[in-house]
């Protein structure tokens, strides 16, 4: 697992994903050099919730992605419930009210294909625990722009189906386990 | 990331020829969409390669409107974010009450859901009679689908929850008749409604009027596109008139928001200011 030129790491979570970011995005440092991404499935009436919640828990920025801004390092971006989140070649984010892709909007698939055609190899996409397969596609897209691509391991998830899935369609997708996943992120920002 | 090169060089090509030969300018939105619908038309529609699609429609004028079902049109719900719809009612009714006639402008209006929207609303707030729709999109299939009203029944109780949720004060069921598992509206509330072929891209001022709604549209856009659209907002915009965007996009950045005051903040709905 390089660490070398890292531009932005995607993270996607479904059924569980508060207990499982929770986990991860606190142990980021202020000062971490690069941006993150997150797609989390969750009722449109809580989603609003979300960037205030982890920003109380976390040391890095964490907001909602709004449209056309720029991507900056050492923020976490949330993708606003009713919308999908993409990321466009100028490393900026665009929202769009395109059909739910496999019932979901915010889809981890879109949010992932679109950052693995801006950023390429210096893309880290992970999925985490979930219980459909959203995700899955947007991992393969990661792999084959030749970034880095983590699934949580099923072993261990609240809802094994979402990295199972992943793992499943990725033979280059590596199985970590949760606590792996925040020691592997944080470690990228010190490389 | 050679192969990626290449495709996004086809795909500006396509864009291109959509415009010389047709007039329909994609070339400012916002890419990461562009790409992953015109991928869905490139599969679904059985071309190996973007350049394979862009010689096609060069010389087949019958594949434009079928590339424009998936470059365009967007499915959205009556009443679509409720409290949007609330707050014209609680807000900005009172001021369009003053006026003893009014112009309303959904802009991007797709299949119809928002336009009809509006008439519920606006009948039911007693200024339908006094409204003349212009209802704009550049998808005449679009444009087709919401001057039929004609809506499929499994979106109804969506749409009828919207409506309850943004103070409705009739029953939806008073707008529509079933059958065959179709809910046709009611043609009244279109009898006031110009529907027209216009771009946000390349296409004029028309009118002056007092409302112009317009809704997850420029996010569609990129920011000199927006910027465009903007504008011509801002010159349609009668004095102290009132436009209305989706709940995730805002004038924040753009060169024209000086031009407007926030009405609404949290809906997003502003109001032109004295020019």
């Amino acid at each position: 697992m390089s660490a070398k030129g890292v531009e932005a790491v995607v993270i996607g979570a479904s059924a569980g994903a508060i207990q499982a970011l929770s986990r991860i995005l606190p142990d980021l440092p202020a000062s971490y050099p690069i941006p993150v991404l997150v797609v989390v499935h969750i009722p449109d009436d809580r989603a609003d919730l979300l960037a205030p919640l982890f920003q109380a828990k976390c040391r890095v920025v964490v907001k909602e992605a709004e449209d056309k801004e720029p991507i900056l390092p050492g923020v976490v971006y949330f993708g606003p419930s009713g919308y999908h989140l993409l990321v466009e070649e100028d490393r900026t984010v665009s929202l769009s009210s395109d059909e739910p892709v496999l019932y979901s909007r915010p889809s981890i698939d879109v949010l992932f294909e679109s950052a693995a055609d801006a950023f390429g190899d210096g893309l880290v996409g992970v999925i985490l625990t979930g219980a459909n397969e959203d995700g899955a596609e947007g991992l393969r897209a990661v792999v084959a722009g030749g970034g880095v691509a983590l699934a949580e391991d099923p072993a261990g998830a609240f809802a094994p189906t979402m990295p199972s899935a992943a793992l499943a369609k990725s033979a280059e997708a590596r199985c970590v386990p949760l606590e792996a996943i925040a020691a592997y992120l944080v470690q990228l920002g010190t490389a | 990331m050679v192969r990626d090169a290449i495709e996004d060089i086809e795909i500006n090509l396509l864009l291109e020829a959509l415009q010389r030969r047709y007039h329909y300018d994609f070339r400012h939105y916002a890419q990461a969409s562009i790409k992953r619908r015109l991928r869905q038309a490139r599969e679904q529609l059985s071309f190996s390669s973007f350049s394979a699609m862009q010689e096609a429609v060069l010389r087949d004028s019958a594949l434009v409107p079928r590339l424009l079902n998936y470059l365009t049109v967007q499915v959205s719900e009556m009443f679509r974010d409720p409290s949007y719809y609330r707050a014209i009612r609680e807000n900005v009714a009172p001021h369009l009450r003053t006026y003893p006639s009014l112009k309303v402008w959904i802009a991007g209006c797709s299949s119809g859901e928002e336009l009809h929207s509006f008439a519920i609303l606006f009948r039911e707030e007693g200024l339908l009679e006094r409204t003349l729709f212009y209802a704009t999109d550049i998808n005449p299939g679009a444009l087709e689908a919401a001057a039929s009203g004609v809506y499929a029944l499994d979106r109804i109780k969506a749409f009828t929850e919207n409506h309850q949720k943004s103070g409705g004060k009739s029953s939806l069921s008073d707008y529509y008749t079933a059958a065959y598992g179709r809910a046709v509206f009611d043609k009244a509330l279109r009898s006031q409604v110009v529907f027209s072929d216009h771009s946000l891209a390349t296409d004029a001022v028309f009118a002056e009027v007092q409302f112009i709604s317009c809704r997850n549209v420029l996010i569609y856009f990129d920011r000199p596109l927006q910027d465009r659209a903007l504008g011509l907002f801002r010159d349609s915009l009668a004095r102290k008139g009132f436009l209305g965007l989706g709940s995730k996009e805002s004038l924040r950045f753009s060169t024209h928001a000086e031009a407007f005051a926030e009405f609404v903040r949290e809906e997003k709905i502003y109001q032109r200011r004295e020019p």
